[in-house]
């Protein structure tokens, strides 16, 4: 990973953010570099969006500092947003303009040139797979192609550094994939991407380095296969025995593995073998209804951190 | 650091006064207006500009049958018609910049999210106000001018100084635009932006557009001359009759003082409504 000074495009320290009395984010540290793919992580609520927004120069901060590209996000706000991509939690798309005329706009509000503009149009519409929508009124998308637009407006001004907030919320799988998709290769061109998301499949796909997040507080940051590493084993063991039974062998269940989580629907037995877990339980006479053996994964450093499921 | 073409362009602008809120682009904002425009129906256009002309037809030429001269300046006196047709002109250049800075605004501020699209590139709040007060412009502007044409088909126009009434009639849209789109952005509910239109039917009725204010008795005159819209009939009545004199000067400062405000406060409300 680049530690380099010179290569932080994004560094912040002791950065908060109150509404009123309600502290959404609360003295964070952090720092994005060039070319890397950073993702936020955490629950509702966490506090991502409030860091992107801050970021963007969309939201002040109540206190800490924070630099993007060297500037103070909180008064030269038109500046930093020249080299941003914004891809907002909602979509912001022009419900009044054609496909085409929202990716026209947003050029003309960079101060981009008709011939630039007109120009990139066709590569983003070929990008977004919107050529053959290029004319229709965007109420006329469905969710997935309305994100493609978000991200593909988000690019007219060739951003360096490239926000999504949330971009495959709301999508089928295969949406999101063909979206991952166009997102490597944006990071292959050398775009910076800052993701915020409750997925931890698309942390893992997406992200060299992840902040997991939890009431506006840093809980760990590292590689997702480093955050899997650091805070859980190698497999896990999922065990049911129905709710009411499940407090009651989790004892005995403890003794068989490095650590157990209990949830009300399930037991979680970390190990780094866990086949052989599930044989000893069988050796021991107990009989869970399902089992299933399975890597380790975000959502199981999630839950070690903060004691409770990402996705409720 | 890569440098992009957007990159260069706010570059460009390092140094300028109020660079933090202002990138000297408010044009793409109307260039936006004019493209959802083109897809939108001139109906709505149409009625806007068709007010005026019914009250001049119902008004100037029913009503003014019953009614003699009237003496606009000491010594110059004109048909009723005459009389109202300036008054007439300022209502349509206040009515086009208000619907534009009024009910669009606030379609675009509460339901849609067009101007966090907006403010999240390198335009700032003043360029989204100055844009949407400009192309409210636009629009009393084109009332504007369409009126006049009509003045001057029918015969109401009797000297070339009375062309000077579309840059007063510019002026009084923007003054119009600019508080409106302020006013609105304090605008929570459906309700509240009824008040605008409970306030506006009263203030064109009593402003001095249909008889002189000396009707009234004196605390009311005072009254009605803090009002924007008496400042708007009394200039363009002075101006379309040729009438030059040092009283315009409050007039014109008038609007230009709402123009001030209404692009500050307008600026100011954007920033903690979607910058903060
Ligand atoms: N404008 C606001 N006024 C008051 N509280 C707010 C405001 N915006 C956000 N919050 C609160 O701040 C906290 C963080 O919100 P934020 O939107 O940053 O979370 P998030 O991590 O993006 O969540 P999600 O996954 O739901 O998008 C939440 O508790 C939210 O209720
Ligand atoms: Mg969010």
């Amino acid at each position: 990973m680049p530690t380099e000074k010179s290569d932080e495009l994004i560094t912040a320290k002791g950065l908060s953010k109150l509404y009123g009395d309600f502290v959404a984010v609360n003295g964070i540290d952090f720092s994005v570099h060039k070319g890397e793919s950073f993702g936020f992580l955490g629950p509702n609520g966490a506090g991502k969006s409030t860091i992107m927004r801050i970021i963007a120069a969309t939201l002040t901060r109540t206190s800490g500092e924070i630099t993007v590209l060297g500037k103070d996000p909180a008064d030269r706000g038109p500046e930093i947003r020249a080299h941003l991509g914004v891809v907002p939690q909602q979509d912001n798309l022009d419900q009044a303009l054609s496909v085409t005329d929202n990716l026209y706009i947003y050029g003309r509000y960079f101060g981009l040139s008709r011939k630039f503009i007109n120009a990139k149009i066709e590569e983003l519409l070929d990008f977004a797979q919107l050529t053959e929508k290029r004319d229709a009124k965007v109420e006329m998308l469905s969710g997935g192609m309305k994100r493609r637009l978000t991200i593909a407006r988000a690019l007219i001004s060739e951003p360096e550094i490239l926000m999504l907030d949330e971009p495959t919320t709301g999508l089928d799988p295969q949406a999101r994939h063909i979206l991952w998709d166009r997102l490597f290769r944006l990071k292959e061109q050398g775009v910076t991407l800052l993701i915020t998301t409750h997925y931890m499949d698309e942390a893992e796909q997406l992200c060299d380095r992840l902040m997991v997040l939890d009431k506006g507080s840093i809980m760990a940051e590292d590689s997702p296969a480093g955050l899997i590493k650091k805070y859980v084993t190698k497999e896990v063991l999922e065990v049911r025995f129905g709710s009411e039974r499940n407090a009651e062998v989790s004892e005995q269940l403890g003794a068989l593995c490095a650590r157990i989580e209990v949830l009300p629907d399930r037991i979680l037995m970390y190990a780094d073998d866990a086949e052989k877990v599930l044989e000893e339980i069988h050796k021991s006479g107990l009989h869970p209804v399902t089992s299933l053996v399975r890597r380790s994964s975000l959502e199981d450093v999630f839950l070690r951190l903060t004691g409770r499921t990402l996705v409720e | 650091m890569i440098t992009s073409a957007a990159v260069a362009i706010a570059e460009a602008r390092i140094g300028r006064r109020g660079e933090s809120v202002y990138s000297g682009r408010a044009r793409t904002i109307i260039e936006r207006s004019y493209l959802a425009f083109r897809s939108s129906t001139w109906i709505v256009v149409a009625t806007g500009f068709l007010e005026p002309v019914l009250y001049l037809v119902s008004f100037g030429f029913g009503v003014g049958k019953l009614i003699g001269k009237i003496e606009v300046a000491p010594g110059h006196f004109v048909s009723y018609a005459a009389f109202i047709a300036p008054a007439l002109l300022a209502t349509s250049a206040m009515n086009g910049a208000i619907y534009d800075a009024t009910w669009n605004v606030f379609f675009k501020l509460r339901f849609d999210r067009v101007y966090q699209g907006m403010l999240a590139t390198s335009l700032g709040p003043l360029d989204v106000a100055l844009g949407e007060i400009g192309w409210a412009l636009l629009r009393g502007m084109l009332y504007a001018i369409a009126f006049m044409s009509i003045l001057g088909g029918v015969g109401l126009i009797t000297t070339p100084w009375a062309l000077l009434a579309i840059p007063c009639a510019v002026l009084i849209s923007f003054g119009f635009a600019a508080v409106g789109m302020a006013v609105t952005t304090y605008m929570k509910s459906f309700e509240q932006m009824n008040l605008i239109n409970i306030v506006l039917l009263p203030m064109f009725l009593f402003s001095g557009s249909f008889y002189p204010l000396s009707i009234y008795p004196g605390w009311l005159q005072a009254f009605i001359k803090v009002l924007p819209l008496w400042h708007g009939v009394a200039l363009i009545r002075s101006v379309s009759l040729g009438i030059f004199s040092a009283a315009l000067i409050p007039h014109i400062l008038y609007f230009v003082v709402m123009i001030i405000f209404g692009l500050y406060f307008t600026t100011r409300r954007l920033t903690l409504l979607f910058m903060r």
